[in-house]
């Protein structure tokens, strides 16, 4: 296991480090230039993560309106683009409300941690090989994302209680539990990409998966396989998106933990999630999806363009990202929503033995594969992959444009009951 | 690092220590007293890992003191938090002054 | 700019906790308690030992805080109820901190030798691994004629056995408070009229 780990590459450029020299270089004093390019990434980070909300905000209205069979959006700006802008714009404009049963402080601190819980771990998320806001991510890396992480469980709790109203209480409760639950089987699932890799560091895990879809770390094992599955679960709940969504369940808790907040401080809330979604999103395709190379590509862009190439890198990556928030919404708007009792039970009695065992299975094959199965795996499994999303591509477009036969008046071939059961 | 040598540190650790005793006394609430406790163990915890930073031969040892730390206060947490709710069930507050059953 | 952080860091840590003993409002304190926790995994972050403020943010944070919120809200009895403290309590403390706090300033004042401070992280999550283990990667460390007692040959002390420990440790207390804080059939009693006279 030692031989993977080698000697961290202290002598990278990180973002920070980086600029801070650029800035010296032009004579601001060392102290000064470290800051300065502390916000500099900061600021960056900051509007990345509110661009990102506002698109994936457009996405999720377009992706539901298509979904229940209409439209979405349209009138406002090109294919409706700027009706998130509108949406902001009538928050920011909506009445100040603090309800008078609320503890003044807490309720308005809440958003803000919430918040908070998911941006600080942006911090360690590398956009390309060079560009990561801090050099933690050496030692820690996919630690610190995930402790982050965990904090925002506070915010969700905080503003169930301090809204001083019974549905925000149990909202926020069962928010709490369902998020601190699903931190095990997270963590765990988490591991085993960590295991193949060696090192806990985000930019060497996504460094090693270079080259072609079989270097993928999703394909290098069977567990692991599984284990991107669990992953994505976890990342599901950890966000509370459907079909973990008790917490905002509009049909039963109006809306759960912030059911009191209104305008710019509910927006905070839905900022947290979106920006928790990418960040789940991006971690799952450092870890498993081959970080920012494209996959058909045998060399790093970055290293043979330089700058640009990380451009280039940056953009896969948020493209890669970006597709499988998708898909986190696709799975929102089809699937109906899990019991508490249910949501418990998946996690403590389904996807915690299933990550103990890939945990296990895991570090077994990587001791003890022989060589010719650790060697041919990857190309099994991607080999199938590929097959499978061809096939599924095909479908939805040989399909396009008819109904499915549920929904056809044709094939109705029972007359329906009248109420009385005649 | 070397212009914020350990004596303010220290002090930070000491500071901390100081509240959580004074939340241990102040506090009629057995979860505030368990707060004290906490901060306690925080500052104890942090003690290691300011000689961890300043004492190269401790660099390791006290790291690893710090983190036995974290994960048995943890545990006392959790324990400590089931002895509360089964104080509450008995005596239907949390009032430390409600638990007088031992007492001459 | 270190010293600039230290000051942020230790403001917020230090106020958050002078806020905890403070406040009568316990989910208050909650609050300002998880401030000072944030504040201590940043000094942790700042002195180097990047592997413990992350264990302090994942444990403390996310797992004791979390913990004790649940706590607070589980046996609240009336929305956001304090409890006052008695004067012969506040004497104590006010002496207690007289104490403690004396102790410490006598204890520091002549200042400590800040020895040999290296720059940057200390050991990370690789060498606490190993530590842990009582392994050493052989590759850093080949076999040379350096004299006993050098640092490069010193046997590593493996706190493997403190490490099972713990873990048995956090298994039993996992039990343990499953078992105690199981649900009851009987309601708990309302509070009994005994708690408001004067100890």
């Amino acid at each position: 296991m030692a031989q993977a780990e080698a000697s961290p590459r202290l002598s990278r450029e990180h973002a920070v480090t980086g600029l801070t020299e650029n800035l010296t270089s032009l004579g601001v004093p060392a102290d000064w230039a470290g800051l300065l390019a502390a916000l500099t990434a900061a600021v960056l980070l900051v509007t990345f993560v509110a661009v990102s909300a506002l698109f994936f905000i457009w996405l999720e209205r377009k992706v539901a309106g298509r979904i229940q069979d209409r439209l979405g959006p349209t009138r406002v700006g090109p294919f409706g683009m700027l009706q998130t802008l509108a949406d902001g714009i009538k928050l920011l404009s909506k009445e100040d409300l603090v309800p008078a049963a609320a503890d003044p402080i807490l309720f308005r601190i809440a958003p803000y941690i919430a918040f908070c819980g998911s941006f600080v771990a942006y911090v360690a998320l590398p956009f390309a090989r060079d560009w990561v806001a801090m050099p933690l991510s050496v030692t820690l890396g996919v630690m610190l994302v995930l402790a982050i992480l965990s904090t925002e469980v506070f915010g969700v709790l905080l503003a169930g209680y301090s809204s001083g109203s019974k549905r925000s209480l149990y909202g926020g409760m069962r928010e709490a539990a369902q998020m601190i639950a699903y931190e095990i089987p997270l963590g765990l699932s988490v591991l085993v990409p960590v295991l193949i890799a060696g090192t806990m560091d985000l930019n060497a895990i996504a460094g090693r998966q270079k080259g072609t879809i079989v270097s993928w770390q999703v394909f290098h094992d069977p567990f692991a396989f599984v284990a991107f599955g669990v992953f994505f679960i976890c990342g599901l709940a950890a966000c509370k998106r459907a079909p973990f969504d008790l917490a905002e369940a509009e049909s039963e808790l109006v809306g759960g933990f912030h059911t009191e907040y209104s305008g710019l401080r509910w927006s905070f809330f839905f900022m947290a999630e979106y920006a928790t979604m990418f960040l789940i999103a991006a971690l799952a395709v450092l870890l498993f999806l081959g970080g920012w190379h494209t996959g058909v590509l045998w060399f790093d862009l970055s290293e043979s363009l330089g700058f640009f190439g990380n451009v280039l890198n940056a953009g896969v990556l948020i493209l890669k990202a970006w597709l499988l928030v998708f898909v986190m919404m696709w799975i929102r708007w089809s699937l109906p929503r899990l019991r508490i009792d249910q949501v418990m039970t998946t996690c403590l009695h389904y996807l915690l033995p299933i990550a103990c065992v890939l945990l296990l299975g895991a570090a077994v094959w990587r001791i003890g594969a022989p060589r010719w199965l650790a060697d041919g795996t990857p190309f099994v499994l991607a080999g199938l992959t590929v097959a499978g999303v061809v096939w599924f591509l095909y479908c939805v477009v040989a399909t396009r444009g008819t109904l499915p036969t549920a929904f056809d008046p044709a094939s109705f071939t029972q007359k329906p009951t009248t109420g009385d059961g005649a | 690092m070397n212009d914020l040598g350990p004596t303010p540190l220290l002090l930070l650790a000491s500071g901390l220590f100081l509240c959580g005793v004074v939340c241990m006394i102040l506090k009629r609430n057995l979860i505030g007293i368990l707060m004290g406790v906490e901060l306690v163990l925080n500052a104890a915890a942090l003690n290691f890992a300011i000689f961890a930073r300043f004492n190269p031969a401790f660099e390791i040892e006290g790291q690893v003191f710090a983190l036995f730390a974290i994960v048995l206060a943890a545990a006392e947490a959790a324990l400590a938090l089931a002895i509360v709710l089964n104080f509450y069930h008995r005596h239907g507050t949390v009032d430390v002054d409600a638990g007088r059953e031992l007492k001459g | 700019m270190i010293v600039a952080l230290f000051v942020v860091l230790a403001t917020i840590t230090l106020g958050g906790a002078i806020a905890v003993a403070l406040d009568r409002n316990v989910v208050r304190a909650a609050v300002w308690l998880l401030f000072t926790l944030l504040g201590v995994a940043g000094i942790y972050l700042l002195l180097g030992a990047d592997f413990v403020g992350a264990t302090q943010i994942l444990v403390y944070v996310g797992g004791t805080l979390v913990l004790l919120v649940f706590g607070v809200m589980l046996t609240a009895q009336a929305p956001f109820m304090q409890l006052q403290s008695h004067w012969t309590d506040r004497l104590a403390a006010i002496v207690v901190a007289g104490l403690i706090g004396s102790i410490a300033v006598l204890v520091l004042w002549p200042g400590l030798p800040s020895g040999t401070a290296r720059e940057g992280s200390l050991p990370g999550t690789a060498k606490l691994g190993e530590a842990l283990l009582g392994v050493e990667d052989e590759s850093q460390f080949p076999l040379t004629n350096l004299p006993i007692g050098a640092a490069r040959n010193r046997p590593r002390t493996a706190y493997l056995l403190p490490f099972e420990v713990i873990s048995v440790h956090l298994l039993v207390v996992l039990i343990a408070a499953a078992y105690l804080a199981r649900p009851r059939l009987a309601p708990p009693p309302a509070p009994s009229q005994q708690a408001e006279e004067k100890p």
